[in-house]
């Protein structure tokens, strides 16, 4: 029997406001325990919610951003259960009107194009954070109202690879949006999934299994990949896949079952009588709209029909919004574009991996950048001299004075070059007999022994040109 | 519909709200919630056909906060109001259900 | 002595003048309290200590002309929050609960210079149309000790009707100001919802709460309003409305050409005969006084109480939800495990009244009950609003009984919760609408002698002519001048 896999994704979106969504307490990480709290996200009694400005319009951003279209008339809803990390015993969110609707990525899998659709998009609080030591738990309130925003996929996705697909495509997005940092190893971007199979031919849906929290695009991979094969297991051996909420574990790289919950949860939603409706004008849609910075694959477009990149390279200078931005600025300051990109994506990359930093950490402008490629373009200085200047300037420091005062600049003046050349030629008259009779080699060898008398700095190209006039002349 | 509560059902629902009632507790409030739900059911008389339903009163619309963070300065005020703490952090008895983080 | 005969203004005037001290007014407070609070019970706590420092302050600094609340004591119900001063709801689960912010509505009056001088008692979580829901203490009526003050502000409104302050604060959620007014021969106003920000105020239902002022005047009622009125930037429901000065115009008041509602309903046989002889002689005295009376319907007044008991009853037991032990409040002793805190802490926290009130708000929520209990109340609540909406396009007030009955026997109705929830039909289809309304004495039941209150109810933020139609049956009847005979002479 053959099976088709049905995969849904509900991904959660930390995003980088400045205040949190119904409280005005500040959003920051690695703080000391609390310390970010008032009495509005320690659940007080009298406290009320008031809403973000900026959340709502992150929301309405992340919507654009895929596709999606941007609800006007909306309101807020609890969400009620217990739980030490949730102060109010509720969580403020959107069940019935979600900001945003019916939106789509795309992806590309083997070679093959295909829309994921996105059901819906929600904003909403994050909770504290709990830690459990033996007998006892802590709470840190500190992450308590932390403004999300939850992506819920049509169930459009059809296997792990694809899975995988459509969260670097949502990854992408919503990082060029530059709401949200979008990053799974720091807890900014969260995904949850569930997995179904059907036989081949048939329509009805399995029953799905889910899991939460899975922390790493690989990890999401393995999951799926794993509970699929279960799946088929279970059900070519007779028996049925059990609707539950299994764990992926890493070290065995297998799903395994959780404690099933007492009676199924009952989170009694109900509208949000401490927030006024929304309606979202059309307006405020538009000026959002014109915000917003350029996507992605707009970029790819540009980069390789405009500036002739390789698709390759275009991919490559997409993967984060400040890189992209980083090379149009550097272009845009007379860098040359393919040159600029190798820089970028050899130099400057194992730069950031061997330093683990993000390159908006680094002290490297697009300024110095274009600036150092334009020596080498003009000929200042040469592609080896520029790895020592790259030095200089992922320093911070300006390329043309790094050159100069640590003498990185080539000899490119005939008149300085043309006695070393003769020097040379007089000292080396067998290389001149062996070019007469056609040895091509003896001109390297005669380039060499120029280049040691000048310590590397002579320019090459110059050189050449000078010492086949002065072979030719003798 | 239910129009009768019973001592089960009573059970659920104080499950969901965390409260517990014991044998005679239950006794004296399930008949007491089967005579409120009872007149609660006397609102199925109404024709509410196309009727949007109001959540409030209020007249405010689009309400919103600017976004800027402030430090509110009260942690300690508040860690002091707290039943237990240690450390900056908020004490409770263990989750016995390890199987839920919270995170949502 | 009380603060009975004498008013806002006047003791303004006394301050102004240096005939009185605030330190003076403090302590005639206090005295008043001693005098008479053995018997009514109205307090919870007392702020003596914070009171007269205050008040010496505001001695030192003296009154200015336009200084109107400075020096003057009042009371504040105790599910509104007070820094520094215990605010527990009349519950066993805030038993110790040392509030760290003050309520908008305290910081206001606070800034205008008027004095604390105590909580007062009220229903746990203001749930209850009699006090004697509180965890602490059963607060009696002054006009008799073995009634009830109604409920839930009956602390304050027996404290205002025994003179101990000239003002206290109330909470209303389906009735809660209007009530306990009605049973103590006050004035009782509950804003258009909205009107006053709710920052502070322990929540209850909160699509309905609305803070406002019990008091022995029309126009005490109305400069204390004043104060406490306007937007509010922690309660994003608080309206960005001008606030009048409604006392202002007050002695030009008139009700000539007043039209008036009298719905069917608010004036039925199902009212207490006594009850209702009183407010037919007010209408008719507001009719020679140049207003029209049309009797009107409301067919869905019916359904307020069942509409309004799923609704403010589900917006409660999901407010209530934050009273579980953790971060504040009581936590069960010796609890084995998280679930334990939980169930433990409020199960031995709250009382009956609000155990009933959140199983009933968690049954109306929960799943494959919320379409025919919850989203079907929000429904008829549309209809009532209509119905309110539609009778004041062409009225200007709306009028009737506030309750069916006087003040009622205390034990008498605790036990049968359906019995007591019926006593709040006449209130609870205004917080449905959220308009204003107010409860002004209107004379005395024959057969018991205990205070009646008349109902005035307004359109959406025009109290001005609720406080205009009162303040004129004030001013042409006597009814204002009794006062009840309690801890001696006045």
């Amino acid at each position: 029997m053959n099976f088709q896999t049905t995969i849904g994704l509900e991904v959660h979106v930390e995003l980088k406001t400045k205040s949190k969504i119904y409280s005005p307490s500040p959003v920051e990480y690695g703080d000391e325990p609390n310390l970010n709290t008032n009495v509005i996200d320690w659940g007080y009694p009298g406290t009320l919610p008031t809403l973000n400005k900026g959340v709502v319009r992150d929301g309405i951003m992340a919507g654009l951003a895929l596709h999606a279209n941007i609800t006007h008339k909306m309101h807020f809803d609890r969400k009620n259960y217990f739980y030490p990390d949730n102060p109010k015993a509720y969580q403020i969110t959107q069940s019935d009107t979600p900001i945003a609707t019916d939106g789509w990525v795309e992806i590309e899998v083997n070679g093959k194009k295909k829309k994921i659709g996105i059901a819906e998009m929600h904003i909403e609080e994050d909770a504290g954070k709990n830690t459990h030591t033996g007998k006892y738990s802590y709470v840190d309130l500190n992450r308590q109202g932390t403004p999300l925003i939850e992506i819920v996929s049509k169930p459009d996705i059809a296997s792990a690879d694809e899975a995988v697909a459509y969260l670097e495509a949502l990854r992408q997005r919503i990082q060029f949006t530059g709401i949200s940092d979008v990053k799974m190893e720091e807890g900014s971007m969260r995904v949850d999934t569930n997995i179904s199979i059907h036989p081949y031919g048939t329509d009805k849906l399995g029953t799905r299994t889910e899991m939460k929290n899975i922390n790493s695009f690989n990890f999401v991979k393995n999951a799926l990949e794993y509970e699929e094969k279960r799946q088929q297991q279970v059900i070519l051996s007779g028996h049925s896949v059990v609707q539950e909420t299994r764990r992926y574990d890493e070290p065995t790289k297998t799903t395994k079952e959780m404690r099933s919950k007492e009676g199924s949860d009952d989170y009694r939603y109900f509208p949000e009588p401490d927030i006024p409706p929304l309606d979202v004008s059309d307006d405020w849609i538009n000026e959002i709209k014109e915000d917003m910075p350029e996507m992605p694959n707009s970029r790819r477009e540009r980069y390789v029909n405009d500036l002739g990149l390789t698709k390759y390279d275009a991919e490559v200078l997409t993967q984060t919004k400040e890189m992209s931005d980083f090379f149009d600025e550097a272009v845009k300051l007379g860098g040359d574009p393919k040159r600029v990109a190798n820089y970028l994506m050899n130099d400057v990359n194992s730069y950031l991996n061997d330093e683990q930093v993000d390159l908006q950490d680094t002290k490297l402008t697009p300024a110095h950048l274009a600036g150092m490629i334009k020596l080498i373009t003009d000929g200042t200085i040469s592609s080896k001299m520029a790895k020592k200047v790259f030095k200089g300037i992922i320093a911070g420091e300006d390329p043309a004075e790094y050159a100069k005062s640590h003498n990185l600049v080539q000899l490119s003046d005939p008149a300085q070059l043309q006695p070393i050349i003769d020097d040379v030629l007089a000292n080396n008259q067998q290389s001149i007999v062996d070019f007469k009779n056609g040895k091509d080699r003896a001109v390297g060898y005669l380039v060499g022994q120029i280049m040691k008398q000048t310590h590397g700095k002579a320019n090459p190209k110059i050189v050449n040109q000078l010492l086949m006039k002065s072979l030719q002349a003798k | 519909m239910a129009e009768k509560i019973d001592r089960q059902e009573v059970q659920h629902v104080a499950d969901l709200a965390k409260l517990s009632f014991d044998d005679e507790a239950l006794d004296k409030i399930t008949p007491q919630l089967e005579e409120i739900i009872g007149l609660f059911t006397d609102l199925q008389k109404v024709d509410t056909d196309g009727v949007e339903p109001m959540y409030s009163p209020t007249t405010e619309v689009n309400v919103m906060r600017e976004d800027k963070g402030v430090r509110s300065n009260q942690r300690d005020a508040l860690l002091k109001n707290a039943p237990d703490t240690q450390d900056g952090l908020i004490k409770v008895p263990a989750i016995i259900d390890e199987s839920e983080d919270g995170d949502k | 002595m009380s603060f009975y005969n004498t008013s806002i203004s006047e003791l303004h005037q006394q301050l102004v003048n240096g005939d009185v001290s605030a330190t003076d007014l403090v302590k005639r407070a206090f005295d008043r309290i001693d005098e008479t609070d053995d018997q009514v019970q109205a307090f919870l706590a007392l702020n003596k200590e914070a009171a007269l420092k205050r008040a010496a302050e505001i001695d030192k600094a003296g009154v200015a002309d336009d200084q109107l609340l400075s020096g003057i004591p009042l009371a504040v119900k105790d599910n509104i929050l007070t820094k520094g001063l215990t605010t527990t709801a009349a519950s066993k689960i805030l038993a110790n609960f040392n509030p760290v912010y003050d309520a908008t509505v305290v910081e206001k009056i606070k800034q205008a210079g008027a004095i604390n001088v105590g909580k007062t008692n009220l229903d746990e979580f203001a749930m209850g149309s009699s006090t004697e829901n509180s965890a602490f203490k059963t607060t009696h009526n002054p006009w008799n000790l073995t009634r009830v003050p109604g409920g839930s502000s009956g602390g304050s409104a027996a404290a205002v009707a025994a003179g101990d302050v000239l003002g206290a604060f109330g909470t209303d959620t389906g009735g809660s100001i209007r009530m306990p007014a009605s049973f103590n021969g006050i004035v009782g106003m509950k804003p258009t919802y909205g009107r006053v920000s709710r920052w502070g105020v322990v929540a209850f239902g909160s699509s309905f709460d609305q803070v406002g002022w019990l008091t022995k005047s029309v126009k005490d009622n109305a400069i204390l309003m004043q104060a406490i009125s306007g937007l509010d930037k922690h309660d994003m429901t608080s309206a960005d409305k001008e606030v009048p000065n409604w006392a202002a115009g007050l002695d030009d008041a008139s009700v000539q050409g007043l039209r008036i509602a009298v719905p069917e309903e608010y004036v039925s046989d199902k009212l207490d005969p006594d009850v209702r002889e009183v407010i037919e002689a007010a209408l008719k005295h507001y009719e020679s006084l140049g207003a029209t009376i049309d009797t009107v319907k409301m067919p869905h007044t019916k359904y307020g109480v069942p509409a309004y008991y799923i609704l403010a009853s589900s917006e409660a037991s999901s407010n209530l939800q934050r009273y579980d032990g953790i971060r504040y409040g009581f936590r069960a002793k010796d609890a084995k495990n998280l679930e334990d805190v939980y169930v433990r802490s409020r199960t031995e926290g709250f009382g009956e009244e609000v155990k009933r009130r959140i199983m009933l708000g968690t049954f109306s929520l929960s799943a494959g009950f919320y379409d025919a209990y919850f989203n079907k109340a929000a429904k008829v609540r549309r209809l009532m609003a209509n119905d309110f909406f539609n009778v004041l396009k062409d009225h200007d007030v709306i009028m009737g009984a506030t309750g069916a009955t006087t003040a009622f026997e205390i034990g008498s109705e605790v036990d049968d919760p359906t019995k007591m929830y019926f006593n709040d039909t006449l209130t609870v289809p205004v917080n449905m609408a959220g308009l204003p309304a107010m409860s002004v004495p209107a004379g005395f039941s024959k057969k018991d002698g205990m205070p009646v209150g008349l109902q005035i109810i307004g359109k959406q933020f025009d109290e001005q002519t609720l406080y205009d139609a009162a303040y004129v049956f004030e001013q042409t009847t006597d009814v204002h001048k009794r006062n009840p005979k309690l801890g001696g002479q006045d």
